[in-house]
């Protein structure tokens, strides 16, 4: 085995080079995402951006293996990324627990599946994740009895247990009260910056993006595409409610918006 | 004040059976064709014990040697193994029926199209092929639960949610980890409506198959039926009747219910 020869790009861990994927819709061929290139650095927390139907569901899809690209190339590393893996784990939008298995045993899915470890192991890991979301004391509750923002902690803990290189996150906020969201926010970034790990996470709520990210990508829709990528220099953790975040927001705002009404003309 | 819930259903029930025995006592219909209820309670009795050994004080060797339970018996177990056969083909049929296209285009539609048919309908083959034996009432049997399983199945794993097979797949979960831990659990809810279906449509058939057909390996509650009917004693049809709805509820009640309501608690659709 040689080791890798470094690039370039040595830094990324996701890189995308010109992918398009069309969906065959109702009204014929439609292209969700048309000719992304885009790194995502490792240990970045990168946010895509964009109104629905930019297709930045679709790009989340790609990156987790779900979807195959109808052009260009997605690697993790070195490797393409073709189907599936424990490299790249996904918090989905909402009640992606198994409401069969209390939080514990959802928890611990993902790392029975991970070969190499003992059950002891995997059970202790699963109690160290669940812990890590302020959850220890609900490990046998099932998804049912807890509140939405519970849920989407377990849902936080079972992708992040099995350690993967990247966690995709599909707007796992999204279903949540503003109070719950915002607690959720200071979670993440607290793990974020303990974990060091590279999450690529989507949404529609720009306030959201520049709140987490310290890359944030703006899609436009109709094709998919890159708008514009801001970088986001402000010390974590974030609050929603700092002027120099909403300052930024209102920048990227303006960019969406400039660019939606230069499309309708 | 407030009555307990049973004293008003109970004094309904009473006054309908004491208007119904009064109706047939005062000779309004004719009461070989129409038996006032203490005439039924009376077959029961009869039915339950071997008389002769009831009186001599042997109770056991009474109710075994009794007509009803022997038969009720006889056509349990036959509803019992027909049933867990139909189940236990019917549940990978299904699966498979969901799993590949082209089986369900072909024998989803085939299973389909029996579904809609009365199980009855298979008495004459079942007898043709197996002859005057157990083979055909259970053949019977597991015609009227098989299709009403496999359709039941192929919908709900059709109907799991695609959120939780993305979850699973992501985490690497495939093939029969798959099956077993993410889309069976999933879909069980489904499947357990369709086996009380089944178990309904077993049922039925089974009936239909004992009355129709005097089986020589067993004589079951539907001869008991039939019988009834050609001795021109109704008390026994009604009689016999009254046992068959008794054994499908507590069916229900002591089968289907706990598990129905277990799932649903368990699933949080319920409290």
């Amino acid at each position: 085995m040689s080791l890798p020869i470094p690039k370039s790009n040595a830094q990324a861990a996701l890189t995308l080079r010109n992918v398009t994927k069309r969906f065959n819709g109702s009204a014929g061929r439609v292209t969700a995402l048309e000719d992304i290139t885009l790194d995502v650095r490792e240990g970045e927390f990168l946010v895509v951006v964009g109104p629905s139907g930019c297709g930045k569901s679709t790009l989340l899809s790609l990156l987790a293996g779900l979807e195959h690209t109808d052009e260009g190339a997605i690697k993790l590393g070195d490797e393409p990324v073709h189907s599936p893996g424990r490299d790249r784990l996904v918090m989905f939008q909402q009640d992606a627990l198994f409401p069969w298995l209390n939080a514990l045993e959802n928890v611990l899915f993902g790392l029975r599946l991970k070969p190499g470890l003992s059950d002891a192991e995997r059970l202790e890991s699963a109690r160290y994740y669940l812990n890590l979301v302020g959850l220890g004391n609900k490990e046998k509750a099932r998804p049912h009895e807890l509140s939405g923002g519970m849920r989407q902690r377990v849902a936080l803990a079972r992708s992040l247990a099995p350690n993967p290189r990247v966690l995709l996150m599909d707007e796992p906020f999204s279903a949540l009260d503003a109070l719950t969201r915002e607690q959720l926010y200071g979670d993440i970034q607290a793990i974020f910056t303990k974990r060091k790990k590279t999450i690529v996470l989507v949404t529609h709520n720009i306030r959201e993006a520049v709140c987490l990210g310290d890359r944030v990508v703006l899609f436009s829709p109709n094709p998919g595409r890159v708008q514009q990528v801001f970088d986001v220099n402000l010390p974590r953790p974030r609050r929603m409610n700092d002027p120099a975040l909403a300052n930024l927001a209102a920048e990227v705002t303006t960019a969406l918006s400039s660019h939606l009404t230069a499309d309708k003309q | 004040m407030k009555l307990p819930r049973f004293v008003i259903p109970t004094f309904i029930a009473l006054a309908v059976l004491g208007g119904w025995e009064w109706f047939v006592r005062a000779g309004h219909v004719n009461d070989v064709l129409v038996p006032a209820p203490s005439h039924i309670l009376q077959w029961f009795w009869w039915a339950l014990f071997d008389q002769a050994s009831f009186e001599s004080g042997q109770y056991l060797a009474a109710i075994q040697k009794g007509e009803l339970l022997p038969a009720t018996w006889v056509t349990m177990r036959r509803l019992i193994i027909g049933f867990a056969i139909g189940a236990a083909i019917g549940i990978p049929l299904g699966a498979l029926c969901a799993r590949v296209r082209w089986v369900r285009d072909t024998f989803g539609v085939l299973a389909l199209g029996l579904q809609t048919l009365p199980s009855v309908c298979w008495v004459p083959l079942a007898l043709l092929w197996f002859g005057i034996r157990e083979e055909a009432v259970l053949f019977v049997v597991v015609m009227g639960t098989l299709w009403a399983v496999v359709i039941a199945v192929q919908e709900s794993v059709l109907n799991v949610q695609p959120l939780y097979l993305r979850a699973a797949q992501t985490m690497g979960s495939k093939g029969w980890h798959l099956w077993s831990r993410v889309i069976f659990p999933a879909a069980l809810p489904g499947v357990l409506s369709g086996m009380k279906q089944g178990w309904a449509f077993a049922w039925r058939s089974l009936m239909a198959a004992e009355i129709f057909v005097v089986i020589v390996t067993g004589f079951g509650l539907g001869s008991l039926l039939n019988a009834g009917r050609e001795l021109l004693r109704m008390d026994q049809v009604m009689g016999v009747m009254a046992v068959v709805m008794l054994v499908g509820l507590l069916a229900d009640l002591v089968f289907f219910a706990p598990l129905e309501r277990w799932l649903r608690r368990s699933r949080g659709l319920e409290r």
